[in-house]
């Protein structure tokens, strides 16, 4: 296994509780602000999708020692380096010292509400019957991939129940490892907290995932 | 403006990150591949004008209109658009209600998954590992850490954003707001509701 995600932490022990924040608190620094718009700039050129930066981002050994903002640049970076859009150097100059190569789309001021407003949808034509439908048990995947995926680890070899149908979704396994949309039927699977966590949790509660369909197997 | 809530962990490295920013900031613009423009638009936008009062009048709106409140709950991405709050983090919206004995609490376990449209850019701790490795194994743990308390006889369902889909919480009218027209129900909404870690504010007596 190469592939280590840092970012799989759920139902992990040791990180300690929550702090609470005032509502309109947003940034902590004027630079996080920037790298809110250039990352999202960046992402509306089309050179990379979401799902590769997610994986670009989880993948940094020390993802755990940087704040929210600087994992953005960071993952920016290596994106950039990666569609050899800007060198080392570069940004160690803080200036320009290669010619520019070609992007698809620059994001003009003008259209940022447009291009907001449409957002990416990953909904796309049913070609396919979904093999599973509400009320189904389901087991889950149980063995870790080596590349990035989005059924988190706690949730691996498990029983749920399908909740929700919600069709076929750009497949953020295929997406991120740069092998396309591949679209894939995606569900709302649900478990009880005790076949997540074992018989100490109360009775009643559950968590839910979306799923998409070859994470899941029919369960008699 | 300045850093006006500086983390103690981060003190020593904000003038550097400041630096290094702007440095990829000025690549970025003289080869031409962002609009210096657009990027003022950007951050005026979530600054100003995507934010958690969007998701406020949708969940004000669900409690004031009966009919509202089925299409809410049945197609929240249309409804939720037809209030004019629609796109990039919130393609497709799943609403979900907390009633009497069923509370919801979102999480991205993964990464930060969250309604932009309608919540904005997610906080700080949404975005943290203590919520993301508590919130589905603790929930009243992490209830607690906000200083809400549920009755043990309240199911919770925790919604782990896993794919392109958000969730939003639609939480419980308080009682005492019959009277109420929808902007101030508008005000009892708290963004904290909307993901499951609050309550809505009780109106004032």
């Amino acid at each position: 296994m190469t592939y280590q995600s840092h970012a799989d932490v759920g139902g992990q022990e040791g990180y300690g509780s929550v702090t609470p924040e005032p509502e309109g608190e947003l940034f902590h620094a004027d630079w996080e602000r920037v790298a809110l718009a250039i990352t999202l700039a960046m992402g509306a050129t089309g050179t990379w999708s979401l799902d590769e930066s997610r994986s670009v981002r989880e993948t940094f050994p020390d993802y755990h020692s940087l704040t929210y903002y600087q994992l953005w640049i960071r993952g920016l970076i290596a994106l950039l380096k990666r569609y050899d859009l800007v060198g080392e150097d570069e940004v160690a100059a803080g200036r320009m010292l290669h010619a520019a190569r070609t992007v698809k789309r620059v994001l003009r001021a003008a259209d940022v509400p447009t291009v907001l407003a449409k957002g990416a949808p990953t909904l796309r034509p049913a070609d396919s019957t979904a093999l599973f439908a509400v009320g189904d048990q389901v087991l889950t995947r149980a063995t870790a991939v080596d590349h990035h995926t989005r059924l988190p680890g706690y949730a691996r070899g498990k029983s749920g129940r399908i909740t929700a149908v919600y069709g076929p979704h750009v497949f953020a396994d295929a997406q991120a490892q740069g092998q396309g949309e591949q679209p894939q039927w995606l569900y709302n699977v649900a478990f009880t907290a005790r076949e997540l966590w074992g018989e100490e949790c109360d009775e009643t509660s559950t968590v839910s995932i979306d799923a998409w369909e070859p994470y899941l197997e029919p369960q008699s | 403006m300045a850093h006006d809530h500086d983390h103690d962990d981060e003190h020593s490295e904000l003038s550097d990150m400041e630096l290094h920013v702007r440095a990829l900031r000025t690549v970025l613009e003289q080869k031409g591949y962002i609009d210096p423009a657009a990027l003022d638009v950007l951050i005026d936008t979530y600054e100003t004008k995507i934010g958690p009062r969007n998701g406020a009048r949708v969940v004000a709106r669900s409690w004031k209109d009966e009919a509202y409140r089925k299409w809410l709950l049945s197609d929240a991405t249309a409804a939720i658009a037809s209030l004019g709050y629609h796109g990039r983090q919130g393609e497709m919206i799943v609403a979900v209600e907390n009633t009497a004995s069923v509370h919801n609490l979102v999480v991205c376990t993964l990464c930060s998954c969250y309604p932009w449209p309608v919540l904005g850019l997610p906080p700080t701790w949404y975005k943290s590992a203590p919520y993301r490795a508590r919130a589905v194994k603790d929930p009243r743990g992490v209830l607690a850490d906000f200083g809400v308390q549920l009755p043990e006889s309240v199911a919770i369902r925790v919604w782990d954003s896993t794919s392109e889909v958000r969730y939003l919480v639609v939480p419980q009218r308080p009682t005492g707001s019959e009277h109420l027209s929808e902007e101030q129900l508008a005000d009892l909404v708290t963004r904290d509701s909307m993901i499951g870690t609050g309550l809505a504010k009780a109106p004032a007596p």
